[in-house]
């Protein structure tokens, strides 16, 4: 499709038929012995398995091809690659592959591999996590690279939690599209007619370029497009003939479009005053969050809107919304005595206000009911209603809303601030400050039950949930701490107990829930505080980590310094569960097959050496550790090791949940 | 589904049902519960999925001990439960079992003050 221009022909062209043509008198030769022989009177006699090699395979094996000429003219990839640093994109993380090996060797020749630097990955689902958690620390996305097919369906997963976790990522897939003069084999294995439909069900936007200034176009808008709210991932295809060709030595140079970022969407101006007079008037107004504070700036207003109503906030840890040490934070049980609900960004405003059972009710599929008063009135503010597709079904369940606003919530919120407070009227505002000392009571006995709940079974081996969390914190809360991730499960002790105020103390999960999002993104995380000079921290599960642990070789190839304490409960914990629900309530016996979970879940014989599997790759690690008491120790000499700059790993034995 | 159920009706049943199966309950074999048998039981049942090793709980179950509710009302409890937690009949977990997983989680000790735990009071 790229290819129109009849000029100077690419010169992999006549290599790859000299291979081909070696190939090919390589299979004659070695066909040719057997036939000839099958011709003879006499038996043959037993022909070895491998023949030593001929002539013509030894040279097609070992030989060193033909030099090819040099491709004159400027390569269309080093365009690419200015068009790229106009963008300021600091890393590309990616796993190589020859469907773009020209805009590679552009970016780390002509480009000097710098802005972007290139990161070598070992999964493309890993270099695609990587980005996702470098944004939620940074603010500013990645982009990837991988072959368009298999590469591409590698990354998918990884693109998919981006798209459920509203994050943008700029995925560049490499792709032969021109049949007639690609590779035979394997480039012909690795390319497709739209290699975009793969991920377009969960991506913003997609574009397959034709020419150098058509990917001028699509980078940049590519770019818009992932940056405006609700942001997401984008895909482009690029043709790996017009990364290859020369720019052509007629006509106008191709321009760069410069970036100019879109104003995020905000609330309808009516709705946030419908919306204010609802809110001023409750009695018992309840806010809760998702992905509402974008960035941090979004904290400080959520907490400026809680703190003209005295309103209680949930924070559904979607971002780091609201600080947990802030007296109106609230549990999720909260909603139950609200009479007004404003939600900002919610990635499930049914499951807010309804709850479901996995019980052998209605009929086996479990049963439903109501977590709030009939009366309550609903609002809500999510960006997400302007980008719905139909196939995925991240949109969750329908839930009717009495105020829906389609627009971003961190937008909304000053018009809605100021909206709130020309709403209050004279009289409320006593009530308004009583409901806030209610609050500061209802914190503090939280907080109390809270402890005394992460005291049970406090020395119990293998360690408590609770004591692996708080041993964690105390061995980093004297640094500018940053939780990269807390993956498997731990009872959501660090959002209950640690202090969380900034807005770098916790990113949030997946947003797809596919496991093995964990290790990767908390590698990119790491990387962008390493540049702020903070300190990163992950809870990291053991089954998490399996998906792609060569994520752990990449971050010590590259400098990446962080503290990952295994949350290792030795099984897949989520399905242990479930299977155990089924089989009881089939009244059926758990098959365990010898290990702790029903068969198929456990982790477990043999034991998984986390701590042998991370040093193996360059990482300082210790394990396994079984007896609490041990905890501290361990912890405050890998703090050390990872502020000298190594990353470092502890496989900590835990119970479960 | 706001609005549009209540749950009085299965917390009527319940209430009911605990009682009789409390009466039903074999006091003998409550009476020959060993903490040992029912450490190796509370594994192989599967009750430390959800409610931890040393029955502290957690988000997907709550605790059990120490100071666990009595052996007739964990006993209707276990074999009728409608909510989160899945019911264990009498085919697949016998009164004794259960009896000896209740004497397992009488058996582990208090937990220790928070008060008196630095990490948690930090």
């Amino acid at each position: 499709m790229a290819r129109k221009d009849p000029g100077p022909k690419v010169d992999r062209r006549k290599f790859l038929t000299g291979v081909a043509a070696a190939g090919a008198a390589t299979a004659a030769a070695t066909m040719s012995t057997p036939v000839a022989r099958a011709a003879e009177p006499a038996p043959a006699p037993r022909v070895p398995s491998a023949l030593p090699p001929s002539m013509h395979v030894a040279q097609a094996e070992t030989g060193t091809p033909r030099e090819p000429a040099r491709v004159p003219g400027i390569p269309g990839s080093d365009f690419m690659v200015d068009v790229v640093k106009t963008l300021g994109i600091k890393y590309l993380p990616a796993n190589c592959a020859s469907s773009y090996r020209a805009i590679h060797e552009s970016l780390i020749n002509y480009g000097g591999n710098k802005q972007p630097e290139f990161l070598t990955c070992m999964h493309e689902e890993s270099a695609v996590a990587m980005a996702h958690g470098y944004f939620k620390v940074a603010g500013k996305p990645l982009m990837t690279l991988c072959h368009g097919t298999v590469g591409l369906q590698h990354a998918s997963m990884g693109i998919y939690n981006a798209w459920c976790d509203r994050v943008p990522v700029i995925v560049v897939g490499g792709n032969d599209l021109d049949a007639a003069t690609r590779p035979p084999g394997v480039p012909t294995f690795h390319s497709a007619q739209d290699i975009n439909a793969l991920v377009r069900d969960f991506t913003k936007w997609d574009d397959t370029p034709v020419s150098l200034q058509h990917f001028a176009q699509s980078f940049v808008r590519a770019y818009k497009i992932a940056m405006t709210p609700p942001y997401g991932p984008v895909m482009i295809s690029l043709d790996a003939g017009l990364q290859q060709e020369p720019m052509r030595d007629h006509g106008e140079k191709p321009y760069i479009p410069r970036y100019v970022p879109t104003a995020p969407p905000q609330g309808d101006s009516g709705a946030v005053k419908e919306a204010a007079r609802l809110l001023a008037s409750a009695q018992n107004p309840m806010i809760v969050a998702d992905r509402a504070a974008r960035t941090p700036n979004g904290m400080k207003l959520l907490v400026q809107l809680a703190e003209t109503l005295q309103a209680r906030v949930i924070d559904q840890g979607g971002r780091m919304n609201f600080p947990r040490t802030h007296y109106l934070s609230a549990p999720p049980t909260a909603v139950s005595n609200a009479d007004v609900i404003l939600g900002l960004e919610l990635s499930d405003f049914w499951a807010t206000v309804n709850s479901y059972t996995d019980n052998a009710g209605n009929g086996g599929i479990g049963t439903n009911s109501t977590r709030i008063k009939r009366d309550t009135k609903l609002i809500s503010i999510s960006s997400v209603e302007l980008n719905t597709k139909a196939n995925y079904q991240d949109f969750q369940r329908f839930q009717v809303i009495d105020v829906p606003m389609a627009g971003d919530a961190e937008a909304t919120l000053p018009a809605l601030i100021e909206a709130v407070k020309q709403a209050i009227p004279n009289e409320r505002k006593a009530a308004i400050e009583k409901r806030g000392e209610a609050a500061k009571k209802a914190y503090a006995e939280g907080h109390e039950r809270t402890r005394a709940a992460a005291a049970l079974g406090w020395d119990a081996s293998p360690v408590s949930t609770a004591r692996l969390c708080m041993e964690v914190y105390a061995a980093v809360k004297d640094l500018d701490w940053s939780l990269v991730a807390s993956e498997g499960n731990v009872s959501n002790w660090p959002n209950r107990l640690w202090p969380m105020e900034k807005y770098h103390h916790w990113l949030g999960r997946s947003g797809g829930y596919g496991v093995g999002y964990g290790a990767p993104a908390s590698v990119g995380a790491a990387l962008a505080n390493r540049d702020l000079g903070r300190f990163s921290v992950s809870i990291q599960s053991d089954g998490d980590l399996m998906y792609a642990p060569g994520v752990l070789w990449t971050a010590a190839k590259h400098k990446i310094p962080m503290l990952s304490v295994m949350h290792n409960n030795r099984g897949y914990h989520q399905e242990v569960m479930h299977v155990q629900r089924l089989s009881n309530f089939r009244n059926r016996v758990a098959n365990l097959g010898g290990d702790m979970g029903p068969v198929g879940t456990s982790i477990q014989n043999p034991d998984i050496e986390y701590h042998k599997l991370a040093e193996s790759m360059g990482w300082w690690a210790r394990g396994p550790i079984k007896d609490a008491a041990q905890l501290g120790s361990a912890l405050r000499e890998a703090v050390k090791v990872v502020q000298a700059g190594q990353p470092a790993l502890l496989n900590v034995w835990t119970q479960p949940r | 589904m706001r609005g549009n159920r209540t749950r009085l009706t299965g917390y009527l049943l319940l209430v009911v049902t605990v009682t009789a199966a409390g009466l039903a309950f074999s006091r003998a074999a409550a009476a020959a519960g060993s903490p040992e048998k029912g450490k190796t039981a509370y594994v192989q049942h599967g009750c430390w999925q959800c409610h931890g090793f040393v029955g502290q709980g957690g988000v997907t179950g709550p605790k059990l001990a120490p100071d666990p509710m009595p052996l007739e009302a964990l006993s209707a409890f276990v074999r009728n439960t409608r909510g989160g937690m899945p019911p264990y009949q009498r085919a697949i977990l016998s009164d004794a079992d259960l009896a000896d997983i209740h004497a397992y989680l009488q058996s582990l000790p208090k937990a220790r003050d928070y008060k008196s735990i630095p990490l948690l009071n930090q």
